[in-house]
C-alpha cells in the first residue's frame, strides 16, 4: 500500500511522521501505532522506512502494476556511512547491495558563518561564497554584452 | 476559532527547503551575516523536495577544473535541447557558479564516484556525474541549518503578502502549520519562491494506488508558479510541459542506461526506430533534429509514432550490458539511490534485465523549470552580462519588488538540475541580500486586513466540510462539498483530455484549449467549496488551489503559443509546425488576481553564443 507498518514491530514513536515528505504517516489513534494514510500520495521514496529505529515499515508495490511476492528492503547506517539492499524478486531470486552514503561525520560541514566575513568588493562582483577557490579555476567566466544576438541562431 | 496566529520576522524569506531553498538559505547567511534568514517547508528538509529520496548523478557539472566544459556549451546544449529558447543569460550564470556548488557538496560529505583512469569524476555523459547520492538531501539540509537563523517544517506557504505602502512590492508570506493548525504571517524585506514545480496537473497513467509513483515527486505541488503568478509575477515558457521516456511503471531513469551503460532502445521487432522516423520530423522542425544530442522531446516523439504505427512494445536492450557485473551494479543502484518503485516493479514482475529488455514508456506530462524543461517566473538577469531586456532589477528578482526565485520557480534555465538548482538559489540569495541591505530602513508593510482575510480563506475548506458533513449520513458525496481529491481527479482529467494529456496523444486545438478553460473556470469555482475533514486534507486543498492556478496558467500559454515547438512533449494539432518566423521567442503571461484574466505577451530571444 506502497508503505505499510508492521503492527509488532512498531513501537509508534513517530520518527516516520516526522520525516515524510508527503505527510502520510500518521499514528492511529486506537492502535497508538503509524500507518500510511493516504497510498496513492506514496512515491515509495523509502524515507520512512530508512528513518525507523524498529524496521517496521516495508514496501508492498504499487497494487495497479505490481504482482504480490516481491520484496526491497534497506538498511541505513549512519553511523557506519552505508546503505545496504536485499532485492527479492517474485520467483525468490536475491540481489544485494552495499553503498556509502556519506564521507564525512554527521554534523560536520562548517556553517557559511564561520568563514571570513567577505568583503564589500566581494559583495559588489559576481562571485559567490567560496569563489573564485572552490570553482578550481583562476577566475568566474563572464560574458561581453555585446555579443548578444536576438533571434533565431543561422 | 482557537488557532494561534503566529508572526515570524525576518530580513530574508526562503519559501521551500529543497535543493534551491537550501542554496538560498546558505548563501544569505554567507553574505548576510547579521540578517535573520528564515526557511519555511511544508514537510521537513531533511527528506524535502525532489532530491527527498537521493540521488545516483549530478546532471550539471562543467568540469571547468579538467577544461571538460565551459558554461557557453552548456548553454548550446539546453538551448538546443530546448528548440532554440532558453534564457541563455540565465543558464550561462548557472553554468558558470555549478562547479562551485558541485566541489562544496563533495567537502560536506557528498560520495562522488571516480574515474579509476583519470582521478575525475566519473562522467556518466558529457553533463552528468555520479554520485552515491542517498544522503544527497541529508548532507544539504544539514548545511542549511548551520545557515538558518530558524527553519520552520511542516508549514504549507499558502499566498505570499504584498507591501500595503507600495505597490507591486512582496511583504512576506502565509501558510498554517500542518500539525498544530496555527497560522503563519511570515513578514520579510525579500522573499525568495524555492518550492517545487508540479506533478498531478495531467492524469497519470496510474490511477490507483499507483498515482503516487509519478515521474517528478507527488508533493511537487504548483508552489513554484502559483505564489508568484496570485503576486503578479509575470511567467514565462508556461506551456513547456515535459513528458519523459522511462522504465515502464515505475518510472525509472534511463539517463545513466544511455549514457554509461550503453544500452539502446528498439521496437518490438529488434528494429531501430529513431533512425526511421528522422525524416519526418526534419519536416515538422527543420534543422534542430540534427544536432547532437538529438532534442529530447523529439526522441519521445519517434518513440510515439512508432507505438502509433502499431510496433511497440520500446524496449531498453539491457541484455548485453547487464553481462558485466559492474553494470549491472550500476543498473540496480541507480534506482535504489533515486527511484525504488522501479525496482519494486522489476521484482515484482520477475525482470531481471540480464535476461529481459524492459519496456519504455512515456509519461504524463509535467510542469516544472529544472530538467529538460523550463517553465517558471520571468527573472532579471545578471549585472555583468544580461541584456537591458532581461535587466530590471537585482539579478533573479521577478517582476515583483523583492520577490526572488531559484530552481522549478525560474523560468528559462532548464537542464539545471539538482546542483543548478541549488547554485541558482545561492544566485537568488546574494541578490537578495543586496536588495535588503540598499532597501535600509524602509521596511515593506503588512496590513492586518490583507492577512486576516487570507486567514479566512485558508481554513475555509475546514469549515466547508463541517457544515456539509452535517448534512448527509456518511459518505463521500454531498452536494455542497468536494474533497481535495474530487477536485485533483477533475483537474486532471480536464488536463488530461483537453491540454494534451497521454489519452489525447498530448494533442490539443485552440477549441480544446478554450473548451477545456471554460471548464477550468468551473472547477476554481468550485474550488470555494473544497471540504477538508482534517489539516492534513487541508494541506491537500492549498496544493490544489496552487496545482488548478498554475494548470490554467499552462493552459493560456498553450493556446497563445500557435505553433508545435516541441513535438513530443505536446502537439497544436492547428499548428502543427514550429515555426521560427513568428514564435522563436518567449511566451510571458501577467494574472490579475482581481478580475481572474491573463495577460499574454511575447519577449524576445537572446543568443548569446553561437
Amino acid at each position: 500500500m506502497p508503505t505499510f507498518v508492521y503492527m509488532t514491530n512498531c513501537d509508534g514513536c513517530g520518527y516516520c511522521v516526522d520525516i515524510c515528505p508527503s505527510d502520510i504517516m500518521h499514528i492511529d489513534t486506537t492502535y497508538r501505532r503509524a500507518y500510511n494514510i493516504e497510498p496513492n500520495f506514496c512515491w515509495e521514496c523509502y524515507s520512512c522506512v530508512k528513518a525507523c529505529p524498529q524496521n517496521a515499515i516495508d514496501a508492498r508495490g504499487y497494487a495497479d502494476f505490481a504482482p504480490l511476492g516481491h520484496s526491497v528492503r534497506a538498511l541505513r547506517e549512519e553511523d557506519k556511512g552505508t546503505i545496504a539492499w536485499r532485492i527479492r524478486f517474485r520467483d525468490g531470486r536475491e540481489k544485494h547491495f552495499l553503498s556509502p552514503i556519506r564521507t564525512t561525520p554527521w554534523g560536520s560541514i562548517k556553517g557559511p558563518a564561520e568563514y571570513t566575513t567577505p568583503t564589500a568588493a566581494a559583495m559588489n562582483s559576481q562571485e559567490l561564497a567560496h569563489e573564485p577557490d572552490a570553482l578550481n579555476v583562476p577566475a568566474l567566466p563572464t560574458l561581453d554584452r555585446n555579443r548578444l544576438k536576438k533571434g533565431v541562431v543561422a | 476559532m482557537s488557532r494561534k496566529t503566529v508572526f515570524v520576522d525576518s530580513d530574508i524569506l526562503v519559501v521551500g527547503g529543497g535543493m534551491a531553498g537550501c542554496g538560498a538559505t546558505y548563501e544569505s547567511r554567507y553574505w548576510g551575516r547579521d540578517l535573520k534568514i528564515v526557511c519555511v517547508e511544508k514537510a521537513n528538509i531533511e527528506r524535502s523536495g525532489a532530491v527527498a529520496q537521493g540521488l545516483y548523478a549530478i546532471n550539471c557539472y562543467m568540469g571547468m577544473q579538467w577544461g571538460e566544459n565551459q558554461p557557453e556549451d552548456h548553454v548550446r546544449y539546453a538551448r538546443n535541447d530546448l528548440m532554440g529558447l532558453v534564457r541563455e543569460d540565465l543558464g550561462y550564470d548557472i553554468a558558470r557558479h555549478v562547479d562551485s556548488t558541485v566541489h562544496k557538496f563533495e567537502e560536506w560529505g557528498l560520495p562522488m564516484m571516480r574515474d579509476p583512469k583519470t582521478g575525475r569524476y566519473q562522467r556518466e555523459g558529457k553533463w552528468q556525474i555520479m554520485i552515491h547520492g542517498e544522503s544527497y538531501k541529508p548532507i544539504v539540509a544539514e548545511a542549511a541549518r548551520k545557515a538558518a537563523s530558524e527553519i520552520h517544517n511542516r508549514i504549507m506557504v499558502t499566498h505570499l503578502l504584498m507591501d500595503s505602502k507600495r505597490p507591486n512590492r512582496v511583504a512576506g508570506a502565509v501558510g498554517f502549520n500542518v500539525r498544530t493548525g496555527d497560522f503563519y504571517v511570515f513578514r520579510a524585506k525579500a522573499v525568495i519562491v524555492a518550492a517545487g514545480g508540479a506533478s498531478h496537473l495531467f492524469k497519470p497513467r496510474s490511477v490507483g494506488e499507483g498515482m503516487g509513483r509519478t515521474w517528478y515527486a507527488p508533493w511537487s505541488s504548483a508552489s513554484a508558479y502559483a505564489l508568484p503568478i496570485l503576486a503578479g509575477a509575470k511567467m514565462t515558457q508556461m506551456e513547456n510541459r515535459i513528458v519523459l521516456t522511462r522504465f515502464k511503471d515505475g518510472y525509472g531513469p534511463v539517463g545513466a542506461y544511455f549514457l554509461h551503460l550503453k544500452t539502446y532502445t528498439q521496437n518490438a521487432y529488434g528494429q531501430d526506430y529513431e533512425a526511421f522516423w528522422r525524416d519526418s520530423i526534419e519536416k515538422m522542425v527543420g534543422d534542430y533534429v540534427n544536432h547532437h544530442p538529438v532534442p529530447t522531446c523529439l526522441r519521445n516523439h519517434a518513440l510515439l509514432e512508432e507505438v502509433k504505427a502499431g510496433r511497440g512494445p520500446i524496449r531498453m536492450v539491457t541484455k548485453e550490458a547487464f553481462k558485466d557485473p559492474h553494470k549491472e551494479t550500476v543498473g540496480w543502484e541507480n534506482f535504489l539511490g533515486m527511484t525504488i518503485g522501479q525496482a519494486i516493479v522489476w521484482a515484482s514482475q520477475n525482470i531481471d534485465p540480464k535476461e529481459t529488455n524492459p519496456e519504455l514508456t512515456t509519461s504524463e506530462p509535467y510542469v516544472m523549470g529544472s530538467h529538460a524543461t523550463c517553465s517558471g517566473a520571468w527573472a532579471s538577469g545578471p549585472e555583468d552580462y544580461a541584456p537591458s531586456e532581461y535587466q530590471w532589477g537585482y539579478n533573479r528578482m521577478m517582476t515583483v519588488e523583492g520577490l526572488f526565485g531559484a530552481g522549478d520557480a525560474i523560468g528559462g534555465t532548464a537542464h539545471k538540475f539538482s546542483s543548478g538548482s541549488f547554485a541558482e538559489g545561492r544566485i537568488a540569495a546574494k541578490a537578495a541580500v543586496k536588495y535588503v541591505n540598499d532597501m535600509g530602513q524602509d521596511r515593506p508593510a503588512v496590513s492586518e486586513s490583507e492577512y486576516a482575510a487570507l486567514r479566512e480563506a485558508v481554513y475555509q475548506p475546514l469549515e466547508n466540510y463541517r457544515v456539509g458533513r452535517n448534512e448527509i449520513v456518511a459518505g463521500t458525496v454531498s452536494p455542497s462539498f468536494i474533497l481535495p481529491l474530487h477536485g485533483l481527479q477533475r483537474l486532471e482529467k480536464i488536463m488530461d483530455e483537453y491540454v494534451g494529456g497521454i489519452s489525447a496523444h498530448y494533442t490539443t486545438n485552440e477549441p480544446m484549449l478554450t473548451r477545456g478553460l471554460e471548464l477550468l473556470q468551473m472547477l476554481k469555482e468550485d474550488m470555494d467549496h473544497i471540504g477538508a475533514p482534517d489539516l492534513h486534507q487541508l494541506q491537500r486543498a492549498w496544493e490544489l488551489h496552487h496545482r488548478v492556478l498554475a494548470s490554467e496558467c499552462v493552459a493560456q500559454h498553450t493556446l497563445f503559443r500557435q505553433e508545435t515547438r516541441w513535438p513530443g512533449y505536446y502537439y497544436r494539432g492547428d499548428f502543427p509546425k514550429l515555426d521560427d518566423n513568428d514564435w522563436h521567442c518567449f511566451t510571458l503571461s501577467q494574472y490579475d488576481r482581481e478580475n481572474g484574466r491573463w495577460k499574454m505577451e511575447k519577449a524576445p530571444v537572446y543568443h548569446i553564443v553561437d
